[in-house]
């Protein structure tokens, strides 16, 4: 019988996050949907294939070496005693990287009967649930960066941030034994500081080296407004991105287990579903703060931006995005409050940061999942101060300044490299591509195969009329 | 001391209630809620009603309003 409650326990579990894994790519749709939104027509194509792109380049890369940082490096630079740690079956080379069932063959290698037990129906989901984290987190910068960016040097940069850098702050931050929740207390449950200032951090770094688009400043310095050639379809992507954090959410969530599994430390036989730190939450929990820091948002961003649809609806997701941290343990009206208050400053500080240091963000990728992260950390380790990072004894308490270093940290663990790889980019010139293209729009030789091929199939066409 | 009165997770859930921060003062954030919506209401229609004015001002001549027809 307790046989078939974990074996029924483990399908349920492999179910549950398979289908995060398919709501999640609704992010996806919704990035391509608003980042050709955005772009002016001219440059439509490339656009799409520089964002839809990251999918694959990150998917193998997260396959070879991504899902295997997470496990490996929870102890962080020397943090805490421990060092590397070993995670087999992570590795690529490894049988419980592909298909494969609860026992162990003779003379396979790698496998131990401990984890082919858990992690042969889960290791695939779990891989992929993080995996959608990634691409999100590398399309984030995509659309910052539209019109003027080489789609190679962002492709190299969406597998350093999507493959290296924001699942080594997963690693650190957002793991159960990571060192920044066991000596900070340091709390972020659904991925404020480790996806979205991450992000944010190395969109920032990608804008300062890249520099504007040709026309967006004035000769006096001050900023033209570039309007999105398709404001339907800039919402419709954003409406897209909505629905798949809805996947998002879910997916940072354990949904069902004992208290028996999570080291014995909550007592009694209560099953419950709990964060990423294995602490107990519930999916009515998320249910409630999401919908409410999803309407925060909307609601100032409507009245902060006069109307515009899109802040309403960006600003909208910086509202979820500033509460995620703490979602787990608010109260639905402090999810609202926190998910209006955030957002408008980080719609304040957008403009104040493009008026003032010159930076071009096409979408407002810096001030929605940058700040909005940053800030969302900085405001759970207030709200939640004192309260338990972790169900494992010994871990510190959460607490403001715990999680404002962490904020700090994730913002600089997205910008430092990336600054660092797009400034040696830019010296081979890869980075940006030339003034002439700019102007003609990225999709020039692309438009012009394409009005070639209308005449020629016209003509064609046109020749067979009797 | 915790903003939410858990101080451990070693605890039977069973015997746990509410977890979220600063219980006992639900009132006053349903009342700061309902502020936050109806004072939503009021800065909307002072929106609006700029916006109305505004465009009541514009297009003395009609020119660009049957254009607008026009463009259906």
């Amino acid at each position: 019988m307790e046989g078939n409650l974990n074996a029924l326990t483990t399908i349920f579990t492999e179910f549950y996050y398979w289908v995060t894994i398919v709501m999640m790519f609704l992010i996806h749709v919704g990035f391509c949907t608003y980042e050709v939104g955005v772009s002016r027509r001219r440059n439509h194509l490339k656009t799409l294939m520089k964002n839809a792109m990251a999918i694959p380049l990150v998917t193998v890369t997260f396959y070879f070496f991504g899902w295997w940082i997470y496990f490996g490096f929870p102890n962080g630079p020397g943090m805490v005693p421990g060092g590397l740690v070993t995670a087999p079956f992570a590795e690529p080379w490894n049988p419980l990287m592909g298909t494969h069932l609860s026992g162990v063959n003779p003379g396979e290698t790698g496998v131990t009967p401990a984890d082919a037990a858990l992690w042969h129906r889960l290791n695939g989901v779990f891989w992929g649930a993080f995996l959608l984290f990634s691409i999100t987190t590398a399309s984030i910068i995509s659309g910052s960066i539209i019109e003027r960016a080489r789609s190679g040097a962002f492709w190299i940069v969406a597998v350093l941030i999507g493959s290296v850098l924001w699942i080594l702050g997963a690693s650190w931050g957002w793991h159960p034994q990571g060192w920044m929740v066991k000596l900070w207390g340091y709390h972020d449950a659904y991925a404020s500081g480790v996806v979205h200032a991450i992000a944010g951090g190395a969109a920032l770094a990608f804008l300062i080296v890249l520099g504007p688009r040709i026309g967006k400043f004035r000769p006096d310095g001050t900023p033209r407004d570039i309007p999105p050639h398709n404001v339907w379809l800039v919402t419709i992507g954003l409406f897209l991105i909505y629905t798949g954090f809805w996947g998002f959410y879910a997916a940072c969530n354990i949904p069902l287990i004992s208290p028996a599994t999570i080291a014995g430390q909550i007592t009694g036989d209560t099953w419950t579903a709990t964060n990423i730190y294995l602490a107990p939450t519930t999916l009515s929990a998320i249910t409630f703060n999401f919908l409410m820091s999803l309407s925060g948002g909307m609601m100032a961003g409507y009245i902060v931006s006069k109307g515009d649809p899109f802040w309403t609806f960006s600003l909208g997701l910086c509202g979820i995005i500033s509460a995620s941290a703490g979602n787990d343990l608010y109260h639905p009206i402090q999810a609202l409050l926190i998910g209006a208050i955030v957002p408008t400053i980080c719609y304040k500080l957008h403009y104040f940061v493009e008026r003032r240091f010159k930076i071009d963000d096409a979408v407002g990728a810096v001030a929605v999942h940058g700040y909005g992260g940053f800030l969302g950390v900085v405001v759970a380790g207030f709200m939640l101060w004192g309260q338990p990072s972790s169900p494992y004894e010994g871990f510190a308490y959460i607490n403001p300044l715990g999680n404002f270093a962490g904020a700090v940290l994730m913002f600089a663990l997205g910008f430092v490299p990336t600054f660092v790889v797009c400034k040696i980019l830019n010296s081979m010139n890869l980075l940006r591509v030339p003034a002439k293209v700019e102007l003609e729009g990225v999709d020039f030789a692309l438009n012009h195969e394409f009005e070639a091929s209308v005449r020629e199939v016209g003509t064609a066409e046109k020749a067979t009329i009797k | 001391m915790s903003t939410n009165g858990m101080e451990s997770w070693a605890v039977d859930l069973k015997d746990v209630g509410a977890i979220y921060p600063f219980q006992g003062s639900e009132v006053l954030m349903v009342i700061i809620g309902l502020v936050f919506w109806i004072g939503w209401h009021v800065l909307q229609t002072r929106h609006e009603n700029a916006e109305i004015e505004a465009d009541m001002a514009a297009d003395r001549s009609g020119d660009e309003t049957r254009e607008a027809i026009d463009r259906y």
